[in-house]
């Protein structure tokens, strides 16, 4: 009797496991497999607009016709280059610019009494009640010519004629940092709230005074939630196409707006393919590096 | 080798003070001067106008009750709380308004606040770090501290790794590496199992003694405030109740709330009946008669008073059949406690007398047994009278 229900807590155990796996495995790595699949084909003028890789030539007889001329390209043309780099500039340069207002902004929050904690968070969160996608339009209605920015700086007289910032970088800039500053304050904040106010005040007991605590206690104690907010910011931006596309120019080159590109002005669906499959890696990478180093932060922590 | 060079000058003037704790002839400043501290969160009072002294090389606590305002009174000496008003001097130097990192003192807080991500030779040199201290010096005051506190071997473990043993002496060397004139040390044994503590105690005096460094020490623990100070501060609702020497605090205490804090004690209360010399006669309903005292303050006849009387100066009248007082009473209770026992004793008023007898013998010719009457005595110079 008891060997029987322990085996079936074991399957109900196994199960509970099995269904963020499962779920992975249909809605992340089953897509995967599909992209990868249609990356090492060529493009057709069809519907789909790309050939099978495994045919039945005769009967019994199958070929697999595998094309890395994809992957070729990409590493041949500078352009995909030269939007890896942008992507990873404006995705680099936005989370330092996330980190530089959030940062202060959690620390705020986490010092602020109890009572005032939820009502600030509160505020954080609440613009993401309105769709991304209206969030990032309304910027245009701020930044545009003769916008509210400037016209309010025009009427102040602070300029004479409009600027230029809409369809530049610094209209991505302001977008991406706008619409994923909440990424970083959240995490950051929850390691801020943690942290063990006794240990600020053995430091400054040590002889320490309120700047160098900050950087020698508070700081390396906020490493975690730092990397966390820095990861959940970054890692979207580098693959982001709303807000470049809305908010950019052309100069604006970045990965997501060219995959757009190749999927639906250029219908190579194997090339934007290939270039998923690639920041994927280029992705994931880092952040199972990062990972790793995070856990054992954490550890070490707690 | 500099430390013990350095602390044989320290040990000296220890020694000086150690040896006459009780009547001290320091007469020059002292190293702490509270005067009307208050500090008021709100409507309550946590230090009520303290005021007292504490000289160079005391081992001094602020015992009470949780919420007595001990803590308070750490953290205003340490400067994490800034008092309400009242001045605190150290040294002579008033300090009330100076912040906590610039203060003399160091303190060893209650939950080690060891630094996590840094390494018992880092936490240990962080002062010395924030003093500026060159590399090579610091390491060889790292070194000293970790070998007085016996902990070199764990010198680049962090502190999840180690034991709460452990950790108290990496942040009691955290505390001492600057060689403060002061070390608070707030509960420095709450968190040590009991053998541990008994051990830890006769440590941090020695270390204390051989260091000559002013400890302050707040505590709960009303048998670690006597094992270990030269000085208590009973403490009670943001006030000191008293201040004394460990032996005068528990054979002299002045308030019932000070006889009843520190060791066991019968209460009686009664009345003056008159006072030829230092020989007292009180009278109490509740042994149905009157107590001799041996008391030199002067009291008024009819004044209400309280004897106190520890429980082991209550003898057996069988065996001691000339003490002044004498009582009569059921035994109701027995506590066996190893070295002695507790008897619960009923007198006729319904009051019980709590009194100890030694278990000298494994096994007593004639053990007193539950329900068994007894005559108790005591000296007259064996009890207290207590006006507050």
């Amino acid at each position: 009797m008891m060997v029987e229900k322990f085996s079936q807590l074991f399957k109900a155990k196994n199960a509970i496991v099995a269904i963020p796996w499962l779920w992975l495995a249909i809605f992340f790595l089953l897509p995967f497999v599909f992209v990868l699949k249609i990356s090492i084909s060529e493009a057709l003028l069809a519907q789909p607009p790309y050939d099978t890789i495994l045919r039945e030539v005769d009967e019994g007889l199958i070929t697999l016709k595998i094309n890395f001329g994809n992957y070729l390209l990409l590493f041949e043309d500078s352009l995909y280059f030269e939007a890896l780099l942008g992507s990873l500039e404006i995705a680099t340069l936005s989370t330092l610019l996330c980190l530089l207002i959030g940062y202060p902004m959690a620390y705020g929050i986490a010092s602020a009494p109890k009572a005032w904690r939820l009502t600030l968070l509160m505020l954080i969160v609440l613009p993401f009640w309105t769709s991304f996608l209206i969030r990032v339009y309304a910027w245009i209605g701020l930044l545009k010519a003769n916008g509210l920015i400037n016209a309010a700086l025009m009427a102040i007289g602070l300029i004479d004629e409009p600027l230029d910032i809409l369809y530049t970088n610094t209209a991505v800039y302001i977008g991406v940092v706008y619409n994923y500053l909440p990424f970083l304050i959240l995490p950051l904040y929850a390691t801020l709230v943690r942290l063990d106010r006794t240990l600020l005040e053995a430091a400054a007991d040590l002889g320490c005074p309120p700047w160098r605590q900050f950087l020698s206690i508070t700081l390396p104690q906020s490493m975690p939630g730092i990397l966390a907010g820095c990861m959940l910011v970054f890692i979207p931006v580098m693959g982001e196409f709303v807000i470049p596309d809305l908010l950019g120019g052309p100069d604006t080159l970045m990965l997501g707006k060219l995959m757009w590109m190749e999927f639906f002005n250029n219908k190579d669906w194997p090339l934007a393919s290939a270039l998923a499959v690639v920041l994927l890696v280029l992705l994931v990478v880092p952040f199972i590096v990062m990972r790793h180093y995070e856990v054992k932060a954490t550890e070490e922590l707690s | 080798m500099t430390l013990d060079s350095q602390m044989t000058l320290g040990n000296a003037s220890v020694n000086g003070v150690t040896n006459g704790a009780a009547n001290t002839t320091n007469d020059d400043e002292p190293i702490v001067r509270i005067e009307n501290l208050t500090k008021a969160f709100g409507n309550t009072y946590a230090v009520d106008d303290i005021s007292l002294t504490i000289h160079k090389g005391e081992f001094f606590s602020l015992l009470g009750a949780s919420g007595c305002g001990k803590s308070t009174l750490l953290r205003m000496i340490a400067g994490f709380e800034m008092p309400t008003s009242g001045k605190i001097f150290i040294d002579g130097k008033e300090i009330s308004k100076v912040p906590a990192y610039k203060r003399p003192v160091n303190m060893m807080f209650q939950s080690y606040a060891l630094f996590p991500h840094m390494s018992v030779e880092e936490n240990i040199g962080f002062g010395l770090k924030q003093e500026g201290m060159p590399q090579s010096l610091r390491q060889e005051r790292i070194d000293e501290m970790m070998a007085l506190v016996q902990i070199n071997k764990f010198s680049k473990r962090k502190p999840h790794q180690l034991s709460g043993g452990q950790r108290q002496r990496v942040a009691l060397a955290r505390a001492l590496a600057k060689h403060p004139k002061i070390l608070l040390l707030d509960e420095p044994l709450g968190a040590l199992d009991k053998k541990l503590r008994e051990k830890t105690q006769f440590e941090l005096m020695n270390i204390q003694d051989r260091l000559g460094i002013t400890f302050i020490v707040v505590t709960h623990d009303q048998e670690e405030a006597m094992t270990m100070s030269s000085r208590i501060a009973l403490m009670r609702e943001g006030r000191v109740e008293q201040i004394d020497a460990p032996r005068r605090m528990y054979e002299f205490p002045v308030t019932r709330y000070a006889a009843d804090f520190i060791g066991l004690a019968n209460l009686f209360e009664g009345h003056v009946v008159s006072q030829h010399n230092d020989d007292v006669v009180i009278y109490s309903d509740i042994t149905g008669g009157q107590i001799r005292v041996h008391y030199s303050q002067p009291l008024l006849p009819g004044m209400a008073v309280c004897v106190a009387l520890r429980p082991e100066k209550l003898l057996l009248y069988t065996e001691h059949k000339d003490e002044a007082n004498r009582i009569q009473g059921v035994i109701k209770e027995i506590a066996y406690l190893g070295d002695v026992s507790i008897y619960h004793v009923e007198l006729a008023s319904g009051y019980t007398v709590k009194f100890t007898q030694s278990n000298i013998l494994a096994l007593a010719e004639q053990p007193l047994t539950w329900g068994q009457t007894v005559s108790l005595g005591w000296h007259s110079h064996s009890c207290g009278v207590l006006t507050q």
